[in-house]
């Protein structure tokens, strides 16, 4: 006797999950990116291309390559460790072709920026009134944007 | 989203190629970098901030942030002496033009706090992504593989430091990337590049010779919500214990 009487639909069954798996393998194999998995659950490929992607601000090293004048006016001054393209913007353009000439920066808001008096900005920040302090002269008058004391007006 | 059979079929062959793109290979990668060689981390030294704006405005230059939304912001502190752990805190457009002035008789301390993703190397947001569009890199940064987000924001709520938002153009997730396109570079980020008073510092904890290391030893130092095991590395120098 037969251990097992019609076992045919265990067989059919079995043959259907075996190619149900076989689908998704194949599926599997066109859907899932090439990269996934690579560093982790995720789209290894991902990583670089958002690497890729292009830079607007230059990076003051760039910036000094050409302008190393700016960079010795800088030097004895209290903006010594402010960035180009701080005042600036961003200016990676140019520094790609330097035939794009930069905007014209005004001193009138770029210096009250940092500088207008506020009792919440930190005490030994330099500020000032602006009306009180200039009434109205224009700062660039007294202070030179790459090295603001007094003494130092060479011009740059 | 309502789809009708006719809609469905006339975005199939869309959908076929923006899949073909997700599918693409490798774009070139950065020579000389190498991901595991990397650690990075974000000083923000408190005593040192303005409150300029100049971190906010580059970054939307940088990295196209759309109108409204914010990969970095800066906030404004009050504290009064009568009531310390409800801080008036403030931030007009992200700090994006600044902060009202204050006069000088007003009473409390004021302080500026800025912030961004705290790039968490046990981070509750690439947790809870089930597609795995969001993920921490091997040198330390938290991404979001645009390409995949379904924009499902479960994200942007597991956030527990409110730094994601949805693209609304995109309608994807979007973030700070640390300048990820910077940094392997070589560069700095644009918040740091722009930074006037150095109250931003981009850290390696992987570079034996970063100026980190030596400053988190000698520093009062915090990351944002401790308590919740995130894994922050941007680090708080001096920060008051009203921040939130």
């Amino acid at each position: 006797m037969r251990r097992f009487k019609d076992t045919g639909h265990l067989f059919r069954f079995a043959f259907l999950f075996v190619a149900a798996f076989a689908v998704f393998l194949v599926i599997r194999h066109f859907v899932v990116p090439k990269s996934f998995g690579e560093y982790g659950h995720y789209r290894g490929a991902a990583i670089a291309e958002i690497a890729a992607k292009p830079i607007h601000y230059a990076g003051h090293q760039t910036c000094e390559t050409c302008h190393s004048d700016i960079l010795d006016a800088k030097k004895t001054g209290k903006h010594v460790n402010v960035n180009c393209e701080a005042c600036h913007g961003p200016l990676a353009k140019h520094a790609d072709d330097p035939s794009i000439t930069p905007p014209k920066l005004d001193t009138a808001v770029l210096c009250i920026r940092c500088h207008a008096a506020s009792a919440a900005k930190p005490k030994t920040f330099p500020q000032i009134d602006a009306e009180q302090h200039a009434g109205g002269v224009s700062c660039e008058t007294c202070h030179k944007p790459h090295n603001p004391a007094l003494a130092a007006g060479d011009g740059k | 989203m309502n789809l009708n059979r006719r809609h469905f079929l006339i975005m199939l062959p869309a959908a076929a190629i923006a899949w073909k793109h997700v599918l693409a290979g490798t774009p070139a990668e950065s020579p000389n970098y190498k991901m595991t060689d990397h650690w990075w981390a974000m000083l923000i030294d408190i005593p040192k901030c303005i409150g300029c704006g100049n971190c906010v405005r580059a970054c939307a230059e940088e990295n196209d942030v759309p109108e409204g939304h914010f990969r970095t912001w800066v906030e404004r502190y009050h504290v009064t002496d009568y009531d310390m752990v409800h801080p008036e805190v403030i931030s007009p457009d992200g700090g994006k033009e600044g902060f009202p002035v204050v006069a000088q008789e007003d009473a409390g301390k004021y302080f500026f706090v800025p912030k961004m993703c705290n790039h968490c190397a046990d981070s509750p947001c690439t947790q809870v992504c089930p597609v795995g569009a969001t993920f921490a890199t091997p040198d330390g940064v938290v991404l979001v593989d645009q390409t995949y987000c379904l924009g499902c924001a479960y994200c942007v709520q597991a956030c527990p430091y409110g730094c994601r938002y949805i693209h609304p153009e995109k309608r994807v997730a979007d973030k700070c990337t640390l300048c990820y396109h910077r940094i392997t570079k070589g560069l700095k980020t644009a918040c740091v590049e722009s930074c006037p008073t150095g109250a931003r510092q981009l850290c390696d904890l992987k570079d034996p010779n970063d100026p980190i290391h030596a400053f988190l030893k000698t520093h009062h130092v915090q990351v944002l919500k401790p308590q919740m095991a995130t894994g922050a590395k941007v680090f708080y120098n001096e920060l008051d214990g009203s921040v939130r």
